[in-house]
């Protein structure tokens, strides 16, 4: 399904009439004000020409992102990095199943490089339509269990997906399911980049083996699956590289894992001869993404706004925010983008938030304020972020929400 | 047997294979509501590499994917100590894919038939329609003498209930048992099984306080302040009688 040898031209009539109808499609959706038309002008497009998305690769480089989180900002941090090869084309907005795909890179027809997240169910699909040279693989945790499924599937799908692939694959040494996907791969780049949540892969995604996990490092005592040796790694605030050389990261974006995408980002840019150094002083250009990491001013208060989708999101995000005693604002909703079951908020540790003020919102405040209670943490239920803003105590207030709440919140603030 | 030392030991079987949708939750709602009337909770994660006490009050088991549901009814059958705490009068709540564990059979990943516990008088098998996916409503069984059952399911399987075993609910929303005859989960003596997450007893928190006095031979608990828990389910019930 790559490409059409032979034609200078990559794009057919019918193609281009494709790419036509989708912006027109878009550019409505704009005026009516229904968001930015990406979706529909993608969707449009590929309704007209289901075999465009590979057409409007095959003139480009591209890059594939897949994880259960860090895959928005990733994409953003590997865009920067190539712009240092060539121009680059990206669903930069996180527009990221195939609809949004087509529509990104239909906007993009001087760019050399495509960097493209991939919606986690759509990684092989995408990946056999669009050739890619590069595929970054994060991590793979549960979320929205409710209509996503299962994530030892999951995997199961990406390894099948990659088995026929000539990428590149940059994956995480340090995740099980990401090693058991990746490893059917002829070509893996292993990046020991670090998961702090551990309790998707308890055990072996090969054997079914309860899995031994000593300091960083893990095996399964039956089979002998084991955690391959990488050849880059995120140390501290350093990227290792395969000579051994050190680089050091300066990231605007806060937070461990975000080092974490800015290991795997430079592994990636290494596969097209951008230097590590070069890359990560480029990185430094990226501030908030999508708003995410964002601090923002409300009501004379700053506020940081974060967004954590399901526990291991939760988890990383506990790990950077200001220490006691700065507010926290927590908002969940279950609309349909978030997984409509909020089961997963018991396996989130709320007892890390103890000794901070804590503010509730959200369709789904109720959940949150038994989980809190049984928690034994003190907390108040807000009908609005303005009236948590009004009360929480001064310092910086650390917005903490899930996807349609984060959506919510920006509006709210203005964002 | 433990109102004398004051102390309730309470065992999560299995968090590495059962505890992907949050029923940890039901472990931590027993342990604060028994913290709360004064008791000492001594409670143990036993994973599928270790023996399973037989010396536990309460035992708790979760739902899981496929393969590590049929992983974890391998581990329980060969290990045994699940069956001898029955034997030894100890309380088991299990849920979803731990239901059917404890039952007669259910059918694994691999498609088979693959024998459960036998702990309930149950028979799992595979729906053939969508996933039950969504709230639900339901009336526990009177003998209980709870109020309304409210949790949240997502299975695909369908259990039958034998002579051995009680309808623990039955439901006025949603599809429970999935046998089309209105029953939610099952029950006999003091072995449980539900498909509701929520966690269950986080929405059911006199559920928890049920399970409290199987094991402390007691009828009554001193109380609690359960409004939150009140407003929660008060939430849901209604979200249930929505039109989707």
């Amino acid at each position: 399904m790559a490409g059409h040898p032979g034609s200078a031209d990559p794009l057919s009539p019918r193609a281009k009439l494709a790419v036509t109808a989708g912006k027109a499609a878009a550019a409505v959706s704009r005026a009516a004000g229904r968001g930015s038309g990406s979706v529909i002008g993608g969707k449009v497009a590929l309704r007209l020409d289901p075999e465009l998305l590979g057409r409007l690769a095959t003139h480009l480089d591209v890059v594939l992102v897949s994880a259960t989180n860090g895959k928005t900002t990733t994409t953003r941090l590997i865009a920067e990095a190539l712009g240092a090869a060539g121009p680059v084309v990206s669903n930069a907005l996180g527009a990221n199943m195939p609809a949004g795909i087509t529509s990104a890179l239909a906007g993009g027809s001087e760019a050399r490089f495509g960097v493209i997240e991939v919606d986690e169910k759509y990684l092989a699909g995408v990946a056999r339509d669009v050739d890619p040279k590069a595929i970054a693989l994060l991590n793979l945790s549960r979320d929205q269990l409710d209509r996503a499924g299962e994530t030892r599937m999951l995997a199961e799908k990406w390894r099948e997906g990659l088995a026929g692939s000539k990428a590149v694959v940059i994956a995480n040494a340090d995740d099980p399911l990401v090693v058991w996907a990746a490893s059917s791969s002829p070509n893996v780049v292993w990046v020991a980049a670090g998961q702090e949540w551990k309790d998707d892969a308890w055990s072996c995604p090969a054997c079914g083996g309860v899995m031994q996990r000593p300091g960083d490092d893990w095996f399964c005592g039956e089979c002998g699956f084991r955690r391959p040796a990488p050849s880059w790694a995120l140390s501290g605030d350093y990227v290792l590289d395969p000579h051994g050389s050190a680089w050091p990261i300066h990231l605007q974006l806060p937070g461990r894992a975000n080092k974490a995408n800015a290991a795997s980002s430079a592994a990636v840019a290494a596969v097209f001869g951008v230097p590590p150094q070069v890359a990560l002083e480029r990185m430094y250009q990226v501030q908030a993404v999508a708003g995410r990491y964002d601090v923002v001013q409300f009501q004379g208060r700053d506020l940081r706004l974060l967004l954590a989708k399901n526990p291991a999101g939760w988890l990383e995000t506990f790990s950077l925010i200001d220490p006691a005693p700065a507010p926290v604002v927590l908002s969940v909703n279950a609309r349909g983008a978030d997984g409509t079951d909020t089961s997963w908020l018991w396996d989130v540790d709320y007892t890390r938030l103890a000794g901070r003020p804590i503010f509730v919102l959200g369709d789904r405040k109720l959940d949150l304020a038994v989980r809190l209670e049984v928690a034994g943490l003190d907390f108040r239920v807000c009908e609005t972020l303005d009236e948590a803003v009004q009360i929480a105590p001064p310092g910086r207030i650390e917005t903490i929400a899930n996807y349609t709440a984060f959506q919510d919140l920006r509006r709210r603030v203005g964002n | 047997m433990s109102m004398s030392d004051n102390s309730l030991r309470l065992v999560w079987v299995y968090p590495d294979l059962l505890s992907t949708y949050g029923d940890q939750g039901n472990a931590l709602v027993v342990e604060r509501r028994a913290q709360q009337r004064g008791l000492q909770v001594e409670r143990y994660d036993v994973r599928s590499d270790q023996p399973v006490p037989t010396s536990g009050d309460i035992y708790l088991i979760g739902g899981g994917e496929d393969r590590p549901q049929r992983l974890a009814s391998e581990r329980l059958r060969r290990d045994g100590g699940l069956q001898r705490a029955v034997g030894n009068g100890a309380i088991v709540f299990s849920v979803c894919a731990g239901y059917q564990i404890l039952g007669n059979e259910f059918i694994n990943d691999l498609g088979q038939r693959e024998p459960g516990l036998g702990l309930l008088d149950v028979v799992s098998t595979r729906g053939e329609g969508e996933r039950c996916v969504g709230d639900v409503l339901g009336d526990i069984d009177p003998q209980l003498g709870l109020p309304e059952l409210t949790g949240f399911e997502n299975h695909q399987g369908i259990t039958h209930i034998g002579p051995g075993s009680r309808p623990f609910a039955r439901v006025r929303l949603g599809k429970g048992n999935g046998t089309g005859d209105g029953t939610e989960g099952a029950y006999n003596g003091t072995v449980f099984g539900t498909y509701m997450h929520g966690p269950v007893l986080a929405r059911n928190p006199l559920i928890a306080d049920l399970l409290l006095k199987l094991a402390l031979d007691v009828n009554a608990l001193p109380p609690t302040d359960d409004r939150w828990y009140e407003a929660l389910r008060g939430e849901r019930i209604a979200a249930a009688q929505q039109p989707a």
